[in-house]
């Protein structure tokens, strides 16, 4: 690990004043750490950001919810108000890692951890992500494409989002604020991260020192939610596919919204738009369901390998709006 | 070569302070197996996967091969070498040992850190069906709970039965 300078910041004005190039901020430190360990990352400054952004969560006055981006995950996962009035965000949270990691790790850093890419994780192989320019590894004969994406990919990088959290938060139509060199800004979700195109290596929309201090939160939507997670063994793994659900019927049991959110398949929380306007108004039905789904990943160009994702998304979408269908 | 650059922090490691100087890349597990002599916990793969470092920081089980050293000034932590009070064995120790909880023991201390900080977490899991509930320790709950620590002997059958007495839920004093 390269060596590096360490410093505690109190406040987000003080932590964006000590950025400069090639220092990085510290969250929870569960992904950086390693980062740094396997020399993916290599910082000449770490800024400690963990006493600098709120670690509380509160009630806005228009019903939402104020989260610090120094809430631990495990703290925002237990939060009564978030149990009770967020549930696909409590059990997308609960899904991610394990109790040591949730207890450890950070809103924002959970929002900014980097792809765990197997090629963009060895800094032998050549990443686009890791290294601009040097290729990606990834769609090479023979990689092992079993985690990596089915949608919005670039040959560039068909690296994933792995953030169970961002996923709820992408259906729940959160916002995130940022303080920066420039002054505070807020971004909406979907629209925090972004699609790989040629500049894999920008995760986000971020500008250089930019820095979360806060998730907000809208009221909670109207309808029934939930957070489905598939992966490879029943605990403590990332997602193949993962879903965020809101689905709201009317008494005339036809779909009055409908907010889908895919984890597992795209370098961002894949916001499923299409099939959410395919299925409104329609009767809330396994066959709305089902064409709703065909229709979001008709798009889908899926790798030598990871085919499989294609017909799990789909079948994923059908059996949670099958579930919170009255 | 650059040079490595240092800070000075103190930590509370089972109720004593130790103020040392460490490399800033020093993580909390290197801290305490290399520079304060307590081996107890142990670097399994050092990528915070297999829970054999878990320690107790400000009493929350944490991986410390993932927690910086420079991080921690202040902090309150417990290693396994501090659970027990005084000379006799924890209790999560005497239920591990009656229950055959373990094989060759590598894995053991983080088990029995991250058991000690799991039974004082409240609220649900991701396998708890009501999440407004305060589930009751099932062996279901008690390994969702603590999937984050490996045992390659596979003494995961022992190690649920010794939580689940620690838990009071068999009805027997561990």
């Amino acid at each position: 690990m390269r060596t590096f300078s360490y410093v505690r910041a109190a406040s987000p004005g003080e932590a964006v004043g000590l950025y400069r190039p090639g220092a990085a901020y510290l969250g929870g430190g569960t992904n950086l750490v390693d980062l740094m360990r396997l020399g993916v990352a290599a910082p000449d400054q770490v800024i400690d950001v963990t006493g600098a952004t709120g670690d509380s969560i509160s009630e806005s006055d228009d019903g939402g919810l104020r989260i610090g981006a120094g809430v631990r995950n495990s703290d925002l996962a237990t939060h009564p108000v978030v149990r009770e009035r967020y549930p696909l965000l409590a059990r997308a949270v609960l899904t991610g890692a394990s109790g040591q990691i949730r207890n450890m790790a950070t809103v924002g850093g959970n929002l900014l951890q980097r792809t765990r890419c197997p090629y963009f994780q060895d800094t032998g192989m050549p990443c686009n992500k890791r290294e601009p320019g040097s290729g990606c590894q990834a769609t090479a004969p023979g990689a092992d494409t079993e985690h990596l994406a089915i949608l919005g990919h670039s040959p560039s990088c068909v690296a994933t989002h792995p953030s169970d959290m961002a996923v709820a938060l992408t259906a729940l139509g959160a916002r995130v604020r940022l303080a920066g060199p420039d002054g505070d800004r807020w971004v909406e979700m979907p629209g925090l991260h972004r699609l790989p195109d040629d500049t894999p290596e920008r995760d986000t929309v971020l500008h250089p020192g930019e820095l979360i201090t806060d998730v907000e939160l809208p009221p909670p939507p109207d309808g029934r939610s939930t957070y489905r997670k598939v992966r490879e063994r029943a605990s403590f793994a990332f997602a193949l596919v993962s879903l965020a659900a809101v689905l709201d019927v009317g008494p005339d049991g036809r779909v009055r919204d409908l907010r889908l959110a895919l984890g597992g398949v795209a370098h961002v929380p894949w916001r499923a738009h299409i099939a959410e306007r395919a299925a409104r108004s329609l009767p809330a039905t396994p066959e709305t369901f089902a064409r709703a789904a065909g229709e979001e990943l008709r798009s889908a160009r899926p790798l030598p390998g990871n085919e499989y994702k294609v017909t799990l998304a789909r079948n994923l979408i059908v059996a949670v709006l099958e579930e919170l269908a009255p | 070569m650059e040079n490595a650059e240092v800070t000075r922090v103190t930590v509370i490691v089972n109720g004593e302070p130790h103020a040392v100087v460490v490399d800033n890349r020093t993580s909390v597990l290197d801290l305490l197996r290399e520079k304060l002599g307590l081996t107890g916990s142990k670097k399994g793969c050092d990528h915070g996967q297999c829970g054999a470092c878990t320690v107790l920081i400000d009493g929350r089980r944490a991986n410390s091969c993932l927690a910086l050293a420079v991080a921690q000034d202040g902090a309150e932590i417990t290693t396994v070498e501090g659970l027990a009070d005084g000379a006799g064995l924890h209790p999560l120790q005497e239920a591990f040992i009656r229950h055959d909880a373990f094989q060759c023991g590598y894995c053991t201390p983080g088990q029995l850190c991250s058991a000690a900080g799991m039974l004082t977490e409240a609220g649900p899991s991701a396998v708890t069906d009501d999440l407004t509930a305060d589930p009751s320790l099932t062996p279901g709950e008690i390994r969702e709970r603590m999937s984050g620590n490996l045992c390659r002997c596979g003494a995961y059958v022992n190690i649920v039965k010794a939580i689940t007495a620690m838990a009071g839920h068999d009805g027997s004093q561990a």
